[in-house]
């Protein structure tokens, strides 16, 4: 088995009297999908809130590579190759969408600040950027601003910022959120061939698309983690039935 | 065929390159002034523009960075003058009168204190920043009030204005050929900055900068180097300033001058860097023809300015050069 990219020890993170991660544990594989299920306010985007670094835990452990990233801030881990996309979708509104791209793929360079030629005249920010926005559907839809997208659109392009960022790790914070079935089809046709190259977290309520496309599923339930393992024995434990897959018949 | 935006810009210059002869044909010298004047507080709007237009930074202290350039100028042409040694600096040296160092030196002065003030205040953000900024500027202020050496409250006089080899900066002619000549510098290389890489983290930090962090961006850096260049913009206005009225006074940096940028910049147009000059022009203008109707002038110009942000939101030069006058 493949050794662990991202391993949680005890994250802790209250708000008031309610533990939204109350001592989560998990690991995730190098090379693996790794599925993050659990109901509604179980604390899935309040964890990956502070695996990205913009939230910071009360106690617990967040390693990276090896590495203890849990006091590093968000452009740092983002730089080490740990990216994030967003359950609300969060874009650069008056930029079209290639820009959006762009600015991704411009960010992981090193120059990320250069002062020199005009941004949107460089080939080597926008051709990565075209061929992104085509892999994920977007082609015909490139110097829209992103403000004026479909919301399935906007669901895309959250997707191509992420993989324009260069990372090492995703974090997808329900990525088929609120869209058609398309769509959700589409994104998991891109996101399969990333297995092996790409890690991915991946935070989902569509049952269907987690048990698709998961090596491993670790389900949540009020901060903690309750159960770990390959899809076929997470749907036969019965406690994780009970508390969770139940809801879905 | 030429756009629309392209014909506004070109007019637009050409009017100002031959404001002066007309001025003087008409037997109107005193215009010649009064645009020199303009031209300065539009360098001024312009760098504000940089990080209010297009960083999102709403600062209202930018005053205080016109100030330090002019203060810069007065100082240093004070020791000239007396050829005694300029404080808070090691040796004796006793200024110059020379523009090459003057305004250099105006630059560097508000671009260090910019950055200063930066780092303190881009910790915070929002209402915060605005009220940081405001209280850095006034603490200036009040700094160069206390100043006795220096003229207190009543501020200093240049002796001369800065030297310029070849060239008789006296003439208020020359004058305005040399503000127009750094104001079109300036607007020029803001242009390429905006339009650069580093312009683009800049319009991202506005609109989103949080995901410009989660994608890996250092933000606050970019932001305080933004932050920098507009407040070295500033004390280059702020060096021409103190030349044309060949006087320094505190009231350069109090926070209503501040104010007065942000009107300039919202008047004319935001995040397009040229908007800012005809806001100053209109401001400056109003001011003109107002103040000669009625003390009272700001009575006016209230309402004016809430009908423009209310019903023109792109601003003067917005509504001149239509939807392409924005780059977003
Ligand atoms: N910033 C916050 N302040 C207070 N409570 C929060 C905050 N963020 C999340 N919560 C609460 O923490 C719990 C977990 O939320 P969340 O992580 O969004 O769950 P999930 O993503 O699994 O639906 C919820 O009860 C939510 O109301
Ligand atoms: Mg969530």
């Amino acid at each position: 088995m493949a050794e662990p990219i991202l391993e949680v020890r005890g994250l802790t993170k209250r708000f008031g009297a309610l533990a939204a991660s109350d001592g989560l544990d998990l690991t995730v594989r190098r090379g693996t999908v790794h599925g993050l299920i659990g109901p509604n306010g179980a604390g899935k985007t309040t964890a990956i809130n502070q695996l990205s670094g913009e939230l910071s835990p009360d106690s617990g452990h967040v390693l990276f590579e090896g590495r203890d990233v849990t006091r590093l801030p968000v452009h740092r881990r983002a730089r080490l190759g740990l990216q994030r996309s967003y359950q609300i979708t969060s874009l650069f509104p008056d930029f079209t969408a290639l820009d959006n791209v762009a600015m991704a793929v411009q960010i992981r360079g090193r120059s990320c600040f250069g002062m020199g030629r005009p941004a949107r005249r460089d080939p080597t920010l926008r051709d990565p950027a075209r061929a992104l926005l085509d892999r994920v559907g977007l082609d015909d839809r490139r110097d829209v601003v992103a403000g004026g997208l479909a919301h399935g659109e906007k669901r895309q392009l959250e997707i191509a910022m992420a993989l324009a960022a260069g990372p090492r790790m995703l974090l997808l914070d329900e990525p088929m959120a609120g869209v058609g079935r398309r769509e959700t089809r589409r994104l998991m046709d891109l996101l399969a061939p990333l297995r092996g190259e790409i890690t991915l977290l991946l935070v989902e309520h569509d049952m269907d698309v987690v048990f698709a496309l998961a090596d491993e599923i670790t389900v949540m339930v009020k901060g903690r983690a309750i159960a770990s393992g390959p899809p076929e024995s997470i749907r036969a434990d019965r406690e994780v039935r009970r508390a969770y897959l139940g809801d879905y018949g | 065929m030429a756009s629309r935006r392209t014909v506004v810009l070109t007019l637009g210059l050409l009017l100002l390159i031959g404001l002066p002869p007309a001025a003087l044909a008409f037997g109107e010298p005193f215009m010649v002034t009064l645009w020199s004047r303009i031209l300065i507080w539009a360098l001024a709007a312009a760098s504000l523009d940089l990080i209010l237009g297009y960083g999102g930074m709403v600062s209202l202290g930018h005053a205080a960075f016109v100030g330090i350039g002019a203060y810069t100028v007065g100082i240093l042409g004070h020791h000239a003058f007396e050829g005694s040694a300029v404080p808070f600096l090691p040796g004796d040296w006793s200024g110059s009168a020379l523009a090459l160092v003057q305004w250099p030196a105006a630059v560097g002065a508000a671009a260090l204190v910019a950055l200063i003030i930066g780092a303190l205040s881009l910790r915070t953000a929002g209402v915060y920043f605005i009220m940081i900024t405001l209280a850095f500027a006034q603490m200036l202020y009040y700094f160069f009030i206390s100043l006795p050496d220096y003229g207190g409250e009543d501020g200093i006089n240049l002796w001369q204005r800065s030297e310029v080899p070849g060239l008789d900066t006296g003439d208020p002619v020359v004058f305005y050929y040399v503000c127009l000549v750094l104001l079109v510098g300036f607007l020029v290389l803001a242009k390429r900055l905006v339009d650069s890489r580093f312009g683009m983290v800049l319009r991202g930090c506005k609109q989103n900068e949080a995901r410009l962090r989660a994608l890996g961006c250092p933000t606050t850096r970019g932001k305080l180097v933004a932050f920098a260049i507009a407040g070295a913009g500033a004390g280059l206005a702020g060096a021409l300033a103190a030349n044309q009225t060949e006087f320094v006074d505190p009231g350069l940096m109090h926070w209503t001058k501040s104010g007065e940028l942000i009107v300039m910049v919202l008047l004319g147009g935001m995040g397009t860097l040229v908007g800012p000059v005809f806001g100053a022009a209109a401001l400056l203008l109003l001011e003109e023809v107002l103040t000669g109707i009625t003390e009272h002038w700001m009575i006016i110009l209230g309402p004016l300015l809430i009908l423009v942000v209310l019903f023109a939101r792109r601003g003067i030069y917005g509504w001149l050069a239509g939807p392409g006058a924005r780059d977003g």
